[in-house]
């Protein structure tokens, strides 16, 4: 486009408009990944958008009791540790008032009444002094304010595969996804050459009903399919939902669009290469097999991308056709049981949703090429 | 586990090599049948045109099978099963619709489904063509275009936490830590449970789809705007338009077949929206869908099927509309071909 006449101001304008739209864009999943790493305590009392400064927290704790005490050159003494072992917690001021819990910095001496002194350092260590005898079976209350250095974990993803299931569903949603993609794409591959380079009567009709039901709502096919299922399996004695019933499924919803994308692809291979292999005797099998499928890979690709990334992504078909064990829940179904679950607990919701996310992230970005390509090619699709 | 695993790669390999085994047999078959060499040249010619006949429907067989027990046999039947009672059993002729339009929460679904048709199509159309012009502007557009397009990668349910995380909610005097209520607080605003508020937090679920979408419209309509001639920009620009002018007088025009096409495809994702409201609200608080609806009367219950065949039939009667006129579209381009 013509860049002449457009002002200083202009310019800039599109590069703030675009990164701004590209900050609202990524900041949503820059958010989990940041959760998914952080400790849990930290999750829960901070913003994610704080995870790299020191955040600081109130707290509060108890000096020993009077029976700790020792008596050091005329006074008594308690001395001990407010904080519990292997915390990470750096003590910033303290108080013995609820109201001031920040009335001494950390490492000073704090005058109490009647000549008592308290001392609390960074670390938490204290020492209580007092020129008469301590009395009383509890210590002195102590608040405090600490600060906490940015601590990241992998803890989370090591809770959420191991114990939480994420790992097993992980596990069952590669089990649907492969079949499911590599099943549909032969069968299609036939069926869109046929109806690109074969003559036939209801050749026309056969290409609407295909274009057709590409916009079908799934919606449509679940009853029927649910009721075929308990049928087959109580005719032959075996569970209704199975994996073998949901690969199929999946191949049969699929199919609509491969087929489509398949034929408005090979009806564009040159017309001379069939016609040559045609006279030199190549029957339309061979043509196929030895021309047009090894010509056909970067479609082929293409649609293999979209039914991974339907498949793995999909939870309505899951949800019906497969039951809600361990040995079949998907990753989708296992998020959505989560919500429910364990609502609140960010630090398990934002790893697993990163879990389930990774993959079709990865397919995404090292086959972003294909990807585009199939979009272009097949935006008839209804998603 | 294992056995599960290896179960898949079973099945991959038989799946694939069933499917080798009967395309290649089948056509081997009818090669033998009817024979095109080795025979009388009458007779070769006969056979080959017998050939012609059937190996088309060889090469469609499997696919016509499974589109007829998956989609073509479904849609016939759940049709017939919403004039039928719960368990498909006994004619109750138009009870079933009639249950729906009297019914408050079908209503409420019909409505919100308005909601979002009205919203989220021409919201990722709009978004979708902005991010294209702007970014066809500057030397780091595809970098840019990538981070729009990445959502698309991402499953509604997974959109649906990251976006639950940005929505959450916590009691006063906590720290936020949602990023829309700590925006609103240090703008000075009051928190707020942004999913249960009413009617407003419909449009907090469609900005779970319109971020998910945009990327979609983005990349097809920045080929459609690829494809402008350049001269008719220029000729613009030496008339003297400005940048609004072009990009609404010459650039918008030229590409209204592929806004349409993005429409009506956002259109038909939207009518059948469920995972978000089912993972987000499940359609309290006055957010239901017809898509959710529906499932939840499959199951409700011990399932009622006339219902929910109904409520599958009244989106299907929304699509029909673009189901023609794809067709038509696709019939007229491929019309001689």
């Amino acid at each position: 486009m013509a860049a002449t006449g457009r002002s200083f101001a202009q310019r800039w304008g599109v590069h703030i408009a675009v990164l701004l739209i590209v900050i609202v864009w990524t900041v949503p999943t820059l958010g989990i990944l940041v959760s998914s790493l952080r400790d849990k305590d930290q999750i829960a009392v901070s913003g994610w958008w704080t995870a790299l400064t020191t955040s600081s927290q109130t707290g509060q704790g108890r000096t020993d009791a009077a029976d700790a005490q020792v008596e050091q050159g005329g006074r008594f003494v308690i001395s001990g540790n407010l904080l519990e072992d292997g915390t990470a917690l750096t003590i910033t001021a303290f108080g013995t008032r609820i109201q001031e819990p920040t009335a001494h910095e950390a490492g000073t001496v704090a005058e109490l009444e009647d000549g008592v002194t308290l001392q609390v350092n960074e670390d938490g260590s204290y020492v209580h002094s007092s020129p008469v005898a301590f009395e009383g079976r509890r210590g002195e209350r102590v608040f405090f304010e600490a600060s906490t250095p940015p601590r990241f974990t992998t803890e989370n993803y090591e809770t959420v595969l191991f114990s939480e299931g994420i790992g097993r569903s992980f596990i069952n949603s590669l089990t649907v996804t492969i079949p499911a993609t590599i099943i549909p794409i032969l069968i299609a591959a036939f069926a869109a050459y046929a109806l690109a380079w074969m003559r036939f009567p209801g050749r026309a009709i056969l290409i609407a009903v295909v274009i057709g039901l590409l916009v079908v709502p799934l919606q449509m096919s679940l009853i029927p399919l649910l009721k075929l299922y308990n049928g087959v399996g109580a005719f032959f004695g075996v569970p209704a939902k199975t994996y073998l019933g949901i690969w199929l499924a999946h191949t049969g919803f699929g199919l609509p669009f491969a087929i489509y994308l398949l034929r408005s692809y090979i009806a564009g291979l040159p017309r001379e290469i069939m016609e040559s292999a045609r006279i030199d005797g190549a029957s339309d099998f061979e043509i196929f097999v030895k021309i047009v499928l090894p010509l056909s890979f970067p479609v082929l690709a293409s649609f293999a991308i979209f039914q991974f990334l339907w498949v793995w992504n999909d939870l309505l078909v899951a949800m019906v056709f497969l039951g809600s064990g361990s040995n079949q829940l998907v990753l989708t179904g296992k998020l959505n049981a989560l919500l429910g679950s364990r609502g609140g607990d960010w630090e398990i919701l934002t790893t697993s949703a990163f879990v389930t996310i990774i993959v079709p992230l990865i397919v995404f970005f090292s086959l972003q090429r294909y990807f585009v390509r199939g979009l272009l090619a097949g935006s008839v699709k209804g998603g | 586990m294992t056995g599960q695993i290896i179960s898949a790669i079973l099945t991959v390999v038989l799946g694939v090599s069933g499917c080798v085994v009967y395309f290649w047999g089948a056509n081997r078959l009818l090669d033998m049948i009817f024979p095109a060499h080795g025979v009388s040249s009458q007779s070769a010619i006969d056979n080959l045109r017998r050939q012609g006949l059937i190996r088309p429907w060889l090469f469609l067989g499997p696919a016509l099978l499974i589109l007829t027990i998956y989609l073509i046999y479904p849609v016939i039947e759940t049709a017939r099963l919403s004039f039928l009672d719960r368990g498909g059993q006994n004619f109750v002729g138009t009870a079933n619709y009639e249950w729906a339009l009297g019914d408050r929460e079908f209503r409420q679904a019909i409505f919100n489904n308005f909601l979002w048709l009205a919203v989220v199509p021409a919201a990722c159309t709009f978004f979708g063509l902005i991010v294209a012009v702007l970014t066809d502007r500057i030397w780091w557009g595809n970098i840019a275009k990538m981070f729009v397009f990445m959502p698309l990668a991402i499953s509604f349910v997974g959109a649906s936490v990251i976006w639950k995380f940005i929505y959450e909610y916590r009691g006063d005097g906590q720290t936020q830590i949602g990023v829309l209520n700590a925006i609103v607080q240090w703008f000075g605003g009051e928190p707020q449970v942004w999913i249960s508020l009413p009617f407003w937090n419909n449009f907090f679920l469609m900005v779970i789809l319109i971020w998910i979408q945009t990327g979609f419209a983005m990349v097809i309509l920045s080929a459609a705007l690829r494809g402008i001639p350049d001269e008719t920009i220029e000729a613009a620009t030496i008339d003297g338009a400005n940048g609004f002018q072009i990009f609404w007088k010459i650039m918008v025009p030229q590409i209204w077949g592929t806004i349409a096409v993005v429409w009506t495809t956002i259109t038909i994702l939207v009518l059948k929206v469920f995972d978000i409201v089912l993972t987000m609200t499940n359609g309290q608080w006055n957010t239901q869908v017809l898509a959710n609806l529906m499932f939840d009367w499959m199951f409700r219950g011990g399932g009622d099927f006339g219902r929910g065949a109904t409520i599958a039939i009244i989106i299907m009667l929304a699509v029909i509309p673009i189901m023609i006129w794809n067709i038509r579209n696709a019939t007229r381009e491929t019309g001689g071909h």
